[in-house]
């Protein structure tokens, strides 16, 4: 099925063309990096030592996670709708789980020793486990994806064997992201991550942001080809996303509670320092500011049903959403964890040219393999669905 | 003992993964070199701690002593911008370096005192717990030790420690060092380094560098020895520590 991925438009080649340049840029700037230290490429420094990169890793491993919000109901519920998608959403999964991955590694001050990892494997780091289940959740969405996928292709039903890996795959999904959020939440010196909350809180934002993305995509898909992932199936994504957001700003809120009404400083110094800013310190207050006026628009688009079934609102909707959770979850989130530093001081940091590069190169890479992968899905699907006549042959 | 087919196997498999010689080295060294020591001259230690007579410390350069003596054995670089340098030893003031705990209304003079840190050697470390590929480990003796020709530098370790002890080389650490000790390694761009209670002294029977720089301002000795120095000195004086609460168990006392 490969092959399909080798005849395309001008148009198809200059999209590939153009990720392959990031990605070339990215390389330089990540050998740039170890040439001649972080302190002169990435905005990091002795007080914040994670930032952008595991921002990202964050962020999209919950996107990854999201799809099982379109294979479980279709596996688990017989719900039709998603019929068409799901192969969608595992191969999103598998771009976003690259990204995460490699997110990781550009991080690493000596890549070269990333073996260790295996060699030295140490259950008692979440890294190890990071590591673990989101290799497995990799496999598992290229084996099912592209089995049934294969079966679509050659108009038969998806092999029985299939089934216990998309179940399997369907349980693998919110413990990729729990793990996430163990990074963070098991830490004795960072209140502000450490919250019982926080995997709960991931999957909500992932939940979110996951099937927003997908209702770009699947907008994009419908518009440069002949294959329609459905009306009907868009909406729901819509309404999954509006839940889940709900949950994510009530959870935001749990989060304010706690820290303010125990008045513990340590909890509420953060959250003051990301939405008002704490002691003069106001890097990231406009960045947040946006974030939740971002997440507000979309919240109101997506919770009144004409703006939210009108396509043109449901994209501004969609994309409100996607980026408020990435501003937060991609960044602040992670800056906001080492603030105040342990010797209650703070220390800023933000995004240098060179680690956006860096980051803009692994988007590529994810951006890349779903691209590839959907010309694959979309091709097989586009003579799926239309018959011999050309006719559509599933009509919402 | 090894056979020739298992190393032949460990050798091929290891050049295989890209891993060259390291690995087969390590398979073969069977003895740890920790065993090995006892037997010779180490001090004999189950739990070392360090209790740092803050009232001694009178002069700014009773403190240069210390840490210079640190820093120029370790081979650590001096690099003077202050979000990226690395540092084993330093001093912070009292309501800093006890943040979250300092007194207000403490007296002046302790509030205008200075406080050594350095790594806590805790007993039960959240970097210990973080790291990846045990490139920061506890010894039987107690120090939390770093392996920085191990360490990936994944930096999980810096945002566990609650401490600030740890340091990432954001910078090439050999463009920095003035005088090269030859007798200690130096480390490479991208791993981390720390304070390691001098477990190379302590191996040969001495005394961490920084506790023979003090003469006699920091006590150092075995916790779990109720005849030991350190015991009798935490008994007889009020001693604070850093993050109590978050029970890492640190094992630097601060006599007040």
């Amino acid at each position: 099925m490969l092959d399909l991925a080798l005849k395309g438009r001008p148009r198809y080649w200059i999209w590939v063309s153009f990720l392959i340049t990031m990605i070339i840029i990215g390389f330089i700037c990540w050998m740039r990096e170890h040439e001649i230290g972080a302190a002169l490429t990435t905005g990091l420094n002795r007080d914040i030592t994670w930032g952008f990169h595991v921002g990202q890793l964050t962020f999209f491993v919950g996107v990854a996670a999201s799809a099982v919000l379109v294979v479980l109901p279709y596996y688990f519920h017989n719900y039709k709708v998603f019929g068409r998608i799901t192969v969608l959403g595992e191969f999103l999964a598998i771009g976003c789980v690259l990204i995460a991955m490699l997110s990781v590694f550009v991080i690493m001050g000596q890549p070269s020793r990333v073996w260790n990892v295996l060699i030295y494997a140490t259950p008692h780091s979440i890294i190890f486990w990071d590591l673990v289940v989101l290799l497995v959740y990799l496999l598992l969405n290229i084996l099912c994806g592209w089995t049934i996928l294969h079966a679509e292709k050659k108009g038969a039903p998806p092999p029985k064997w299939i089934k216990p890996f998309i179940y399997w795959a369907i349980l693998w999904a919110p413990s990729i992201h729990t793990v996430t959020a163990f990074l963070y939440a098991g830490l004795p010196g960072r209140p502000h991550w450490m919250t019982a909350l926080q995997a709960a809180h991931f999957l909500a934002t992932a939940f979110a942001a996951g099937p927003c993305l997908l209702i770009i995509l699947s907008m994009i898909i419908r518009k440069i080809s002949k294959f329609d992932p459905g009306q009907q199936a868009i909406n729901k994504l819509s309404e999954i996303a509006t839940y889940a957001l709900i949950i994510h700003l009530f959870f935001i809120g749990l989060e304010f509670f706690t820290a303010f009404y125990s008045q513990i400083p340590d909890h509420m110094v953060a959250l003051k320092y990301l939405y008002a800013g704490y002691e003069g310190h106001t890097g990231l207050v406009s960045w947040m500011v946006i974030s939740t006026v971002l997440a507000f628009i979309g919240l109101i688009i997506f919770m009144f049903p004409p703006l939210r079934k009108w396509n043109v609102t449901k994209l501004i909707g969609a994309f409100c959403i996607f980026f408020s959770i990435w501003m937060d979850k991609g960044f602040a989130f992670v800056v906001s964890g080492f603030i105040p530093n342990p010797f209650d001081r703070v220390t800023e940091a933000w995004i240098a040219l060179n680690e956006f590069l860096v980051a803009a190169g692994v988007w590529s890479v994810g951006a890349l393999v779903i691209t590839v992968l959907y010309k694959i899905a979309i091709t097989i699907k586009e003579k799926v669905v239309f018959d011999k006549y050309g006719q559509k042959q599933v009509i919402d | 003992m090894i056979t020739r087919r298992d190393f032949l196997k460990i050798a091929a498999f290891s050049s295989l993964l890209g891993l060259g010689g390291t690995f087969t080295i390590n398979a073969l060294e069977k003895e740890p070199g920790q065993k090995v020591l006892k037997d010779i001259k180490a001090l004999q230690g189950k739990r070392w701690a360090m209790a740092i007579d803050t009232r001694k410390f009178k002069t700014q350069e009773d403190f240069e002593k210390v840490i210079k003596a640190c820093h120029k054995a370790h081979n650590v670089p001096e690099i003077a911008n202050p979000l990226h340098e690395v540092k084993w030893i330093w001093t912070e003031d009292y309501e800093h370096a006890f943040a979250g705990t300092a007194e207000q209304y403490i007296s002046k003079e302790v509030k205008e005192r200075k406080f050594l840190l350095l790594c806590n050697h805790c007993d039960n470390a959240p970097c210990v717990r973080v790291c990846p590929v045990k490139a920061t480990f506890k010894r039987e003796d107690g120090i939390t030790m770093q392996d920085m020709h191990r360490c990936i530098g994944c930096k999980f370790c810096l945002a566990a420690c609650p401490y600030g002890a740890r340091n990432y080389n954001f910078l090439p650490p050999r463009d920095y060092i003035k005088e090269l000790n030859t007798e200690y390694p130096t480390r490479t761009i991208g791993v981390v380094e720390k304070c390691t209670f001098c477990n190379e002294r302590i191996d040969k029977g001495l005394l961490p560098y920084c506790v023979e720089a003090s003469e006699g301002k920091i006590i150092f000795g075995d916790l779990y020895d109720p005849n030991s120095e350190i015991r009798k000195v935490l008994s007889e004086n009020i001693v604070i520590r850093r993050k109590v609460e978050l029970g890492t168990q640190p094992m630097i006392f601060y006599i007040i």
